[in-house]
Order: C-alpha cells, then sequence, then structure tokens
C-alpha cells in the first residue's frame, strides 16, 4: 500500500484564446489530459510514453504542482502537489530535458551551490551526492565552466545531477533523452538504473524514444490524446500494439528477396540492402542465425519499433 | 536567508565576469558625464542657481547620476528583459516549482548585480569628474553614509518598479513597447537628464513625488546636504515609503501571475 504516485480521473483542460481576423478571438477547450489514473509504487520505475502532444509534459507538471489538475484527485508522497508545492519540492527532483534548471551564465559547481542552499542539504550530503553524481555522470571536468558553454548532452547530465542533489524520493524526467547522442543516451540510462537499483528512488520517465524504456522500465504506460491506453509490461505493449523490429542485412551482392527464414518477411530491398520485419516479441538471435545460414551476410542491424506505429497499430486494434 | 545571499553573491560574480561590458561602461558614463557636464556648465552660465542648484552642485549631480546610471538602471536595462524571456518560453515553470520566493531571488540577485556595478562602473566616473571639474561632494562625514543608505533605497525602488515592468509578460505577449515607454520614463522622472527640481509648477510637483525620483534625486540632495536633520529623514522615508508599496505590488502581481501559470499553464 505504499504508493507513492497516485492519480485518479485525472484531467487537465486548457482554455486556448486564438485570434480569429480583426479583434475577434475564438475559444475553445483542449483537453491535454483526460481522465488519467495511474498508481507507482515506491522504487518502480516507469515508463510514461506518448507521441508529442499526448499529454505527457501536461502530466508531469501537474504532478511537480505547477499545473493544477481540472478535475480528478492527485497525490505525491500523501501531498496534494499544487496546493503543497514548496513542501513536495523539497522531495522530488525534476529534469526537463527541454529546459534546463541550471543558471546559464554560472558555472556548475555555482549552481550546484544554489541548489544546495535552496533545499537547505546537509554539508556532508551534500558533498557525498556531489561526488557521486560527478562521478558516475563524468562531470568531473565540467564544474567549472559555464552551463552555456556545456554540450546538450553535457547539460543533460548537469542537469539530472542538480535534481538529485537534495535526495528526492521521487524523480520525474521529461524527455531526458531528447536531443542526444548515443554516447550520452547510453550514459544517462545508466545513470537511471544506478540510482533506482541503489537507491530505490522512485522514477518516472516520459520519453518518446522507446529504447530508454526498453534499457530501464519493466512498466510502461502509454498516453495517448490525453487517455492512458496502456499499462502494463513491455512485452504485451509489443503483443498488444503488434509492433515489429526490422533486420537490416546487408549482403555480399544483390539478391532477390530473403525467403524461408520463419517469423520473417522482406519488406523493402535496395540493392544488397534487405529489410525484413519480425514481431517485436520474438528475439533477432534466430533471425539473424537463418539468415546468415544461406546467404553471404556482410553487415547487419536491428531497428526497434518506433513508438508512433506501436500506438496506430493498437488503434487499428480497437 | 543565506539563499539569498548566495543568490546575490552569484548575481555579482556573474556580472563581475563580464569585464569588456564594464570596461565600455565605464567609458559611456564617462563620455556621458563630460557631455552633460559641459551642457550643464552653458547652462548655468545662462541661469545661474537654477533649480537652486549652484554650478558645483549641478555639476556633482551630473557626476553622481553617471556613478549610479548603471546599478539603478536609471535609463533602462537590467533583468526584466530576461525576466520576460523565461515567461514567454515558459523557462518560469522551473523557477516556480521551486522552493524559493521569486520576488526575493530576483531582488537578491539585481542587489548583487547593482553592487557590482555601483563599484565596477560607478566609482571610476565620479572619481574622473571629481578630478577634472570643481565638485560640492562633502568631506568624510555622516553625509557618505546617509548617501549610501539613501542610494540602497533608490536600488529597491528601481528593483520594485522593474519586477512589475518584467511581470507584464504574462499579459502581454510583447514586451518591447512597455520596455522602450519604461526606459523613457525613467531616463526622464529619475532626473538623469535635468535635475528636477528645476521644473517649475505642478509638473514639477508632481515629478518629485513619483518613484523614479527616489532613484538619483533624492540620493543626490542627500550628498549636497540639501537634506539634514527632519529634511533627510523624510527623504529616506519617502525612499522607504516607495520601495515598501512596490515591493508590496509586485508581491499582489506576482501572486495573480503564478495563479494564472497554475491554473491556465502560461
Ligand atoms: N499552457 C497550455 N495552454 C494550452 N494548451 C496547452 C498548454 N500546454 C500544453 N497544451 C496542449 O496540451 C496538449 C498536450 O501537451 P503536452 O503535455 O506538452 O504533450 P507532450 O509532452 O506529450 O508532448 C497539446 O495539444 C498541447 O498543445
Ligand atoms: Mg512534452
Amino acid at each position: 500500500m505504499d504508493d507513492l504516485i497516485v492519480l485518479e480521473g485525472v484531467e487537465k483542460v486548457f482554455d486556448v484564446r486564438r485570434r480569429a481576423g480583426f479583434l475577434r478571438r475564438e475559444r475553445h477547450r483542449v483537453r491535454a489530459v483526460d481522465g488519467i489514473g495511474f498508481r507507482v509504487p515506491r522504487g518502480e520505475m516507469v515508463g510514461y510514453i506518448g507521441p508529442n502532444g499526448a499529454g505527457k509534459s501536461t502530466t508531469i507538471k501537474m504532478l511537480t504542482g505547477i499545473l493544477t489538475p481540472s478535475a480528478g484527485r492527485l497525490r505525491v508522497a500523501g501531498i496534494d502537489p499544487s496546493r503543497d508545492r514548496s513542501r513536495l519540492a523539497r522531495r522530488i527532483g525534476v529534469v526537463f530535458g527541454q529546459r534546463t534548471t541550471l543558471w546559464w551564465d554560472l558555472p556548475l559547481r555555482d549552481s550546484y551551490g544554489l541548489v544546495r542552499r535552496m533545499y537547505r542539504v546537509p554539508d556532508a550530503r551534500y558533498r557525498a551526492n556531489l561526488e557521486r553524481c560527478v562521478e558516475l555522470l563524468d562531470l568531473g571536468e565540467l564544474l567549472d565552466v559555464p552551463v552555456r558553454q556545456l554540450s546538450l548532452g553535457q547539460r543533460m547530465r548537469g542537469d539530472i545531477a542538480a535534481a538529485l542533489l537534495h535526495d528526492p524520493e521521487v524523480l520525474y524526467l521529461d524527455e531526458p533523452t531528447i536531443g542526444l547522442d548515443v554516447a550520452s543516451k547510453a550514459k544517462v540510462r545508466e545513470f537511471l538504473r544506478d540510482v533506482n537499483a541503489e537507491r530505490g528512488m522512485t522514477v518516472l520517465l516520459t520519453t518518446h524514444d522507446l529504447t530508454d524504456i526498453e534499457q530501464l522500465c519493466k512498466r510502461v504506460m502509454v498516453i495517448d490524446h490525453g487517455r492512458l491506453v496502456y499499462d502494463g509490461g513491455l512485452d504485451g505493449l509489443h503483443a498488444k500494439g503488434e509492433s515489429e523490429r526490422t533486420l537490416v542485412v546487408d549482403l555480399e551482392r544483390e539478391f532477390p528477396p530473403i525467403t524461408g527464414v520463419p517469423g520473417a518477411r522482406v519488406v523493402r530491398v535496395e540493392g544488397p540492402r534487405q529489410w525484413l520485419a519480425f514481431a517485436a516479441t520474438h528475439s533477432a538471435a534466430p533471425v539473424v542465425a537463418a539468415v546468415a545460414e544461406r546467404y553471404p551476410l556482410v553487415d547487419l542491424s536491428v531497428r526497434e519499433p518506433d513508438i508512433e506505429q506501436v500506438i496506430a497499430r493498437m488503434y487499428a486494434e480497437g | 536567508m543565506r539563499l539569498y545571499a548566495a543568490v546575490a553573491v552569484s548575481g555579482f560574480r556573474r556580472h563581475a565576469t563580464y569585464r569588456v561590458a564594464t570596461a565600455a561602461g565605464v567609458f559611456t558614463n564617462t563620455v556621458f558625464g563630460f557631455i552633460l557636464a559641459y551642457t550643464y556648465i552653458a547652462l548655468w552660465n545662462e541661469r545661474p542657481h537654477l533649480g537652486g542648484y549652484g554650478r558645483e552642485q549641478a555639476l556633482t549631480f551630473v557626476w553622481t547620476s553617471q556613478a549610479l546610471l548603471g546599478a539603478a538602471c536609471l535609463i533602462g536595462g537590467g533583468f526584466q528583459e530576461e525576466l520576460q524571456e523565461r515567461i514567454r518560453s515558459g523557462d518560469i515553470a522551473v523557477d516556480l516549482y521551486r522552493p524559493a520566493d521569486l520576488q526575493l531571488w530576483w531582488l537578491a540577485s539585481d542587489l548583487g548585480r547593482a553592487f557590482f556595478q555601483l563599484l565596477g562602473r560607478g566609482v571610476v566616473p565620479l572619481a574622473v569628474g571629481a578630478l577634472c571639474f570643481e565638485l560640492a561632494l562633502p568631506g568624510l562625514s555622516l553625509t557618505w553614509a546617509a548617501f549610501l543608505l539613501s542610494v540602497l533605497l533608490g536600488l529597491l525602488v528601481s528593483f520594485g518598479l522593474r519586477y512589475l515592468v518584467g511581470l507584464c509578460a504574462f499579459w502581454l505577449l510583447d514586451g518591447a513597447g512597455v520596455n522602450m515607454a519604461f526606459a523613457l520614463l525613467s531616463m526622464f522622472f529619475s532626473g538623469t537628464l535635468l535635475p528636477l527640481n528645476v521644473f517649475p509648477g505642478v509638473f514639477g510637483e508632481v515629478a518629485r513625488v513619483l518613484p523614479w525620483s527616489a532613484m538619483l534625486q533624492v540620493p543626490v540632495d542627500v550628498l549636497l546636504e540639501r537634506r539634514t536633520g527632519a529634511g533627510l529623514a523624510a527623504a529616506l522615508g519617502f525612499q522607504a515609503a516607495w520601495a515598501v508599496a512596490l515591493l508590496l505590488a509586485g508581491r499582489a502581481l506576482q501572486t495573480a501571475a503564478t495563479r494564472k501559470v497554475v491554473v491556465q499553464g502560461g
């Protein structure tokens, strides 16, 4: 019964006023979040995914208290976020991928100093936490660099550290890997896995990159048009969305479309390169083996299904 | 409180890193000072004792205004454009979920900046003015302490006004017009162009009780020892009253703005 995050029938409706000709304004309502309910037990790492405009950021903002829900009930660590924003702030950490919580003109170290004062982190804790973040996120050489001179990936790592200095119980990450290069993504994911496993921190991770979820979360919630369309394991999501991964193979020379690989079919051929689709719930290994057995294989790569496709299919299914 | 002290220190340090901008500021203030000084000399030769100032007092006014120009943002500039940008881009959401007060935060940061600019951009022009012209500066006396207190109150008034301007961005899509109008009002009603006591009649009376006069006119009159004893107390009281009123107005506007963000999302 230790649910750290509880949402029941939560809605957020925005009143948007649009110019419709000279002096005339049109009002219309956007249901950004349309009746969402879920619970996250302490220590769980949950993925919250959906296409752009689905309502992910709006949900996160309500969970931090900077937006009040239009309807429904919301509790984080027993606190009603919009009523008690500052009390909650001491217990949560937030990372917005597209915004920084750091100060543009200050070196990282000074930004952290301000965070420390703001959250009144005791000296010893602060030093220990900073040291750990610096080590795991590889920030050592960046501490004295002004934030505006950091690359996106460096800044994001800096932001994640800033969110953790006050030992939050819950960490919200809104698109933490958006725009990052592969190496930075990998580092961020590894770090998140660590804090979740070692500190038992509850993590709610928003993304539209399925790979983030695959590598980090056992449970995934899918939101689309403000509604929760799926809440469960990743396997179930692929099964429900009938999503497919794609194996891309480069053969020695041109061949007619590959045949005789169980569970896979060729979807595209371009010279010596061929694309084979197979169910995302299946392992790629037997498909690779079957191709390699009968064709001269030069190179290969596996592409993960993208979330838009999975959701589109989920809808097609009804 | 230690948080806001740290914020002020970082505001100071941040501006201390803009070395070229500081040097350019010192240069501009000094050049401006010379131009205004010769203009005033011409004017006071024609009309001695204009506004009750002798020539030396008028020149003291010129060089003090150049010393305070950056710190009190007498002709515009300051944090409000940054605040407006954060409001427009939505970054203000980050500021709102933090366990810190938005107004105190910006106040601390702006005071840090102002202290730096007082030292970095203020001292040199005043010293140059004192070397090149005959000024009516007091000797080593309590007048300087009263002057510094008056300057501090002026900085609070300056912040109070600019915070209101900054928060306008919650309701206005484009703050450029407001900023420009505000810069003009500041330049004129602070007395940066001409001391407010040269203006006759009702216009002068009104100009002297507007908040801008607390930013320059009052501190200079304190420095010139035109306000002493009960008059000094009244002058400081006038500044303090405006500071409190503006800070309270800022707080009210901030509450309204926060409610708007939290309910309407920006
Ligand atoms: N402050 C706002 N005012 C009006 N509409 C908004 C506001 N914030 C978000 N929306 C709308 O709500 C929907 C959900 O947005 P958002 O939560 O940002 O989606 P996501 O983070 O999943 O991309 C979008 O249609 C968006 O345009
Ligand atoms: Mg978003």
